[in-house]
């Protein structure tokens, strides 16, 4: 597993700003990162959609996306599958967070984050907890076949969190946004 | 991140069937309406019984509701018979009955198992295990498990084969050999004194 793993890859590290890109969300709706600063993010590069479904990373995503929520932050999920079958597999898993489509140039925004596997033409399966100015702090690259769970993610959100006070507006926050989608 | 830990380690709380000195804890969180779930259900049993006295065996239940709307009411049902002392044969009772998993059917597999029907149908409707489901759920997110079933052999996460029964059960033969001979040494192994202890006397 760990020369598979080892692709050579290096995912951006923590202290670098996490560059901006616009990606389509939906077929008609493009989501772009900087829209979301004043709120954590977590960003979770994934191989592909329809992998099976009791050991699907997205799947534990989305039942952990409450957990997520006590931060504020936002989770996006991001894979070179196009929109309409994100579209397709967000709702046949009941997803309840985007998946944004790195479809073209294929891939372009894995590479920028250092998580692109060149042989195979997906991201690796690696993960990003960007701070509300826009900065990486944490990142995690997992051997592909091992689904790295959500504590990492905790932990690092953890690390961030800032007066309660805030996080309590945030919350609040994403509660409202979450009632408009 | 070298392998996930298990966060609470295996606690008073938990469901534990075994010896308390077996060399392996094998720690399970798992779904009742998931289907790996359900092959691995036979699985565990063949294991411990080419095993016997190596393992003492833990559930912690993942419901992972989105997907498996029932989960956690079963999960709920089988906390509720483990109140009345039924929570192994409510365990077992509702894997080898994945195939109805409603309300109605929970209730009859307690009776099933042995609990009083009418409280596990009270204790569900009054939500009286739920915040426990959830706590187990938390928990398992802590330690990072990535799916169901997720094991953890002695207190680590296992990444490796488990539908594969052979490659399983060398991997636990392989963890009870490098594990410490009945725990000895560490100071809550109570049960039966280091050789030396008398010695001294």
């Amino acid at each position: 597993m760990n020369e598979q793993a080892s692709s050579g890859n290096i995912p951006l590290p923590a202290g670098t700003p996490a560059p901006d890109f616009a990606l389509q969300a939906t077929p008609d709706r493009t989501l772009r990162l900087s829209e979301l600063r004043g709120r954590p993010v977590v960003l979770a590069f994934y191989p592909a959609d329809w992998s099976p479904v009791c050991g699907d990373q997205m799947a534990l995503y989305n039942e952990v996306l409450e957990e997520f929520q006590e931060f504020g932050a936002q989770l996006l999920g991001i894979s070179v599958d196009g929109a309409w079958c994100h579209g397709a597999f967000a709702r046949d898993r009941k997803l309840r967070f985007p998946l944004l489509a790195d479809f073209e140039p294929k891939g372009a925004v894995a590479r920028q984050y250092g998580v692109y596997r060149e042989g195979d033409g997906t991201s690796e399966r690696a993960l990003f907890v960007i701070d509300r100015e826009g900065i990486i702090r944490w990142s995690y690259c997992s051997p592909i076949s091992v689904n790295p769970g959500a504590d990492g993610i905790l932990k690092a959100l953890e690390q961030l969190a800032p007066s309660s006070s805030a996080r309590t507006s945030d919350v609040a926050h994403a509660g409202a946004a979450e009632a408009r989608a | 991140m070298t392998g996930s830990e298990l966060s609470p380690p295996v606690g008073s709380s938990d469901h534990v069937e075994g010896p308390a000195d077996a060399r392996i804890t094998l720690v399970e969180y798992g779904d009742f309406q998931c289907p790996y779930c359900g092959m691995a259900y036979p699985i565990l049993d063949r294991i411990r019984r080419r095993m016997p006295g190596d393992v003492r065996f833990v559930f912690r239940h993942f419901p992972l509701h989105q997907i498996h709307p029932e989960a956690r009411h079963a999960a709920e049902a089988a906390e509720s018979a483990g109140a009345q002392g039924k929570f192994w044969e409510m365990h077992d009772t509702l894997f080898q009955n994945q195939g109805a998993l409603d309300d109605e059917s929970l209730v009859h597999y307690a009776k099933l198992a042995g609990a009083d029907p009418d409280i596990v149908a009270r204790d569900l409707e009054e939500g009286t295990w739920t915040k426990r489901v959830r706590d187990d759920f938390r928990s398992g997110v802590r330690s990072g498990v990535n799916g169901t079933p997720t094991f953890f052999v002695n207190g680590y996460r296992y990444d490796g084969a488990w539908a594969d029964e052979a490659r399983f059960l060398s991997a636990l033969q392989d963890a009870a050999r490098s594990a410490p001979a009945a725990r000895a040494g560490s100071p809550s192994a109570s049960r039966s004194d280091p050789p030396s202890a008398g010695a001294g006397r």
